[in-house]
């Protein structure tokens, strides 16, 4: 149970970007709901995020770092070792009195450090423990990855904190472990404790990772090269160190005959959370959003609302942010917006469409396109995938997503960007492929 | 400028009240919502249509309260269903000395009060005429008696003087009165309580707002604002007022804003240009500043009122990417006992329609829009400019985005009694030429404002309702002081 004191909670802002005008007949509203949290029990301004607390400071938190040591580690043998120099480069980054264990992964989950089924807390001394107790991790045995997050799960809990975290590497397939089990141990995880994956090397299944930190509503990477492990796990925990609440959901009221289409994350990833809703009393819904530090995400709001008259107005939505309870009450953060309608005869309002809602509609059929396109080129169909990811290039250019329109240019040769014409590559590297795949999620906000 | 009834204790609880009170320092009571008294009329319902072959109500929003507005009626001689000022307080009748009416108005007038359900014939033909020699002795001066109207929500609760028996326990009057609407209940749904923020719990609609539908009467001249069957709100505005000039002779305002829709936040712009510009006028009148004068500095400062909203953060209602200043129209008219003063920015306009129907009417404003300067230009005549697309365009406004202000001020000495209708769009596009004006306008118009008020923007709201519409209605000459409230 969430358990952290008042002046650690950060502020919450709401703000709703929307065309509220519809034309007679019309009935789908979307908005793009931007949610900004700020303040809480971090140091300094809330512009750069995340801070690092000093010692002592900072909400209750409990972090396990979960490290593949499958066979497939030592193949090359430097990927084990970048792997415990990344794990100890993320044990210094953790402050005093974290919570925290290293599990060692293969078909089965060990405790690496503390044991005992226990976390330690950090200080010189267990930090420094932790890190002799690395040195012991060695390569061999199979992959389970449902079986480290099951242990992970037991060891967090144990801990009374507000912050449960967990930092997943694997570099293999999970072969041996059905899809089945590694889902259902995702669903029983989902809600107790958020996790970024990283997937090291070329050898691992993209949607595996990117399943696992989505269910865990973390962050999904590649580490292609294992030399740059440490740099990425010394991110992920200074991430980790600057959420200050977990469990806060996003509250959508609706009034009768209102149809919820869909409710998306859309930046900093695309994250449908649709399919996520828990009832949460009288037409109202909660949708996971995982742990907060100073940061600020968009969602795309689509409703569809009952026809009416010309002139008229009525709320589509109200958003806002709650801490649900075990008891079923929730606690409520404070903020809200208001997603409206508003029948109009008038052309010019009502057939505009909002440019926060038409960039993130181009930025999350960007990443629908270039999952497709990649799973067409994998299937062998050539043209189809050349469609796909030529129209991924022409979204990322008019959208300015540069970062993945360096991505596809490493798949695609771009003949013309604006019209989206491109050829596909003869050789990809593999790397630049699984790259592509697994940031396809990743958006840019709208230039203000 | 709203003036309250001159009550000396609160109808509620007794308590004496200071002149200016808007509500009872002791119990709260809503002292714009006190019924006239005993001598005027009852509030009516406005959800009534007469007897006979009365069509239903109209989908008139929140139709069902009560119209403290009232008119000259007397009680008693109409049914509660009636349509407020549907009898002839003291107006000339008809030659066949009835009081039914056709609506639309044909030229002489009858008297139909059918607003704000107009279905044709609404009003009250069926029901019994009073006994000749009690309300409608027929005395043409001094006009009825006036009573402020402020901020008219048809949402508000009966009355308490509507009480056929005996009054009601004051507290639960006052408590009706201060919260005037059964805000709990949605008026779209009827399931739904209605949230803080003004949408249904249940649906989500908006319910209807303070500014969807006012009324004021000020002594001889009145308004009355809707908004419309096609807007989303009210982005008029008006201010009307009367005052005295240091001859101690009568001087009446009325000024009338039309938000401009594209711009970001019409609704204030005309609220905050409306209350400048009259406030201006009745401030510098009794100094004894020329009325015309008067008018043009009362435009300057309604147009440094808009201007300076543009400074102010957006609500967070307007939050939008595409800021602009906010901007709105401006007409208005001064009356004097010999003196007709109008002035305007943008396309609303004043009328002038004389009580002797024989006499021309007229428009007495240029509108400054596209077709106008079309048409003043020579370019075009006015049937091809008005035809045009851009023929509503407007190229003058207040607001910080106007190129330059150019107040537009003209005066008259008319030769004859008659009244002034000062309107906006939302009204003078179904009654474009003076004529057609005159046609509309009650023949009692300039003795009975509210009413003529509200058969003009019944009028619009029968053609289609496109625009909001907003009209004031004034008596030339200025009644001698007084003689409005007797």
């Amino acid at each position: 149970m969430a358990n952290f004191s008042k002046s650690n909670v950060p502020q919450f802002s709401v703000d709703v970007y929307q065309n509220e005008y519809l034309p007679e007949g019309g009935r789908e509203v979307n908005a793009i709901v931007t949610v900004t949290a700020t303040g809480g029990g971090t140091i300094g301004s809330a512009v750069t995020a995340p801070h690092l607390y000093s010692p002592g400071q900072g909400p209750s938190a409990a972090v396990a770092i979960m490290v593949d040591c499958s066979g497939s580690m030592d193949y090359p043998p430097t990927k084990m070792r970048n792997a415990r120099d990344a794990t100890a480069a993320a044990i210094d980054i953790l402050r005093d009195g974290v919570h925290f264990a290293v599990i060692g992964g293969t078909h089965v989950a060990k405790e690496v450090y503390p044991g005992g089924g226990r976390l330690a807390v950090a200080d010189a001394t267990t930090r420094d423990q932790a890190k002799q107790a690395l040195r012991k991790l060695s390569a061999g045995g199979g992959t389970a990855i449902g079986t480290w997050l099951r242990l992970a799960d037991r060891l967090l809990s144990s801990a009374d904190v507000a912050i449960r975290h967990g930092i997943l590497l694997t570099d293999g397939r999970n072969e041996h472990e059905s899809p089945q089990d590694l889902k259902r141990t995702l669903d029983e995880c989902a809600g107790r404790f958020t996790c970024d994956a990283r997937g090291v090397g070329t050898d691992w299944e993209v949607k595996e990772v990117t399943g696992i930190a989505s269910a865990l509503l973390g962050t999904a990477d590649i580490v292609a090269d294992p030399a740059g492990l440490a740099a990425d796990f010394t991110q992920l925990m200074e991430t980790a160190m600057g959420k200050e609440v977990a469990d806060v959901a996003l509250r959508l009221w609706t009034p009768v005959d209102t149809t919820i289409k869909f409710v998306k994350q859309v930046a900093p990833t695309v994250e449908d959370l649709t399919t996520r809703r828990t009832e949460a009393g009288p037409r109202a819904g909660d949708y996971p959003t995982g742990s907060w530090g100073d940061e600020s995400r968009d969602y795309h709001v689509c409703v569809e609302v009952p026809a009416a008259n010309i002139g008229q107005e009525m709320l589509a939505a109200r958003v806002s942010l709650v801490i649900p309870q075990p008891d079923g009450t929730a606690q409520n953060l404070g903020a809200q917006g208001l997603v409206r309608a508003v029948w109009t005869d008038d052309m010019a309002a009502s057939t505009s469409i909002n440019p926060q809602v038409a960039h993130y509609t181009g930025q999350a059929e960007l990443a629908q396109v270039i999952q497709q396109g990649l799973d067409l080129r994998k299937s062998g169909d050539i043209d189809g995938a050349t469609a796909k990811l030529g129209r991924a290039v022409q979204l990322a250019g008019a959208s300015g997503n540069a970062d993945t329109a360096k991505l596809l240019a490493k798949v695609v040769d771009v003949v013309d960007a604006a019209t989206g014409t491109v050829r596909l590559k003869a050789k990809v590297a593999e790397a630049d492929e699984m790259t592509l795949e697994t940031r396809s999620t990743k958006t840019v906000r709208v230039k203000k | 400028m709203s003036q309250m009834p001159q009550l000396s204790a609160c109808p509620s609880c007794e308590e004496p009240l200071e002149s200016g009170d808007r509500f009872c320092g002791a119990c709260g009571y809503d002292l714009s919502a006190v019924p006239p008294r005993p001598d005027d009329s009852p509030t009516l319902t406005m959800n009534g249509a007469g007897a006979g072959q009365a069509a239903p109500p109209a989908g008139w929003p929140g139709a069902g309260g009560a119209d403290p507005g009232g008119s000259g009626a007397l009680p008693a001689v109409h049914p509660p269903a009636d349509p407020p000022g549907t009898n002839a307080g003291s107006a000339p009748l008809p030659p066949q000395g009835t009081d039914s009416g056709g609506f639309p108005v044909p030229p002489q007038g009858t008297d139909s009060g059918s607003f704000p359900t107009p279905p044709p014939g609404t009003d009250m033909s069926g029901s019994p005429l009073p006994p000749p020699g009690t309300d409608m002795s027929g005395s043409p001066l001094p006009p009825a008696p006036a009573h402020p109207a402020t901020g008219v929500r048809f949402d508000r609760r009966p009355e308490p003087e509507e009480y056929p028996l005996q009054a009601p326990d004051p507290r639960v009057a006052a408590d009706l009165a201060a919260q005037p609407d059964p805000a709990t209940v949605c008026v779209a749904c009827r399931a739904g309580r209605v949230d803080h923020d003004g949408y249904c719990e249940n649906c989500g609609h908006a319910q209807p707002r303070e500014r969807d539908h006012m009324e004021q009467e000020s002594g001889p001249v009145a308004a009355v604002s809707d908004r419309g069957l096609r807007h989303h709100r009210n982005e008029d505005a008006f201010g009307i007022g009367r005052t005295a000039l240091p001859d101690g002779s009568c001087a009446l305002v009325a000024i009338v804003c039309d938000g401009v829709s594209s711009a970001t936040r019409p609704d204030d712009a005309s609220l905050a240009a409306s209350r400048a510009a009259s406030e201006s006028l009745l401030t510098a009148l009794p100094l004894g500043t020329h009325p015309q004068q008067a008018m043009h500095d009362a435009i300057v400062a309604a147009s440094n009122a808009v201007n300076a909203l543009a400074q102010e953060p957006a609500t967070a209602r307007e939050h939008q990417p595409h800021q602009n200043a906010p901007a709105c129209t401006l007409v208005g008219a001064v009356v004097t006992p010999d003196l007709l003063v109008v002035g305007w920015v943008g396309d609303s306009r004043v009328y002038w329609v004389p009580v002797d129907r024989g006499a021309p009417a007229a428009r007495l404003t240029e509108d400054d829009s596209w077709a106008a300067q079309m048409v003043a230009a020579g370019l075009m005549n006015e049937a091809e400019a008005y035809a045009d697309e851009r023929a509503h365009a407007i190229t003058g406004w207040l607001g910080a985005d106007a190129y330059e202000l150019e107040p537009h001020t003209a005066s008259f000495k008319p030769d004859r009694p008659g009244a002034v209708v000062v309107c906006t769009d939302g009204l003078w596009n179904y009654a474009e030429a003076a004529e057609e004006m005159a046609g509309v306008l009650p023949p009692d118009a300039a003795l009975r404002p509210l009413h003529g008020a509200r058969v003009l923007v019944g009028h619009a709201l029968d053609g289609g309702g496109h625009d909001n519409v907003t009209v004031a209605v004034l008596p030339f000459p200025a009644p001698p002081q007084g003689a409005g409230s007797a």
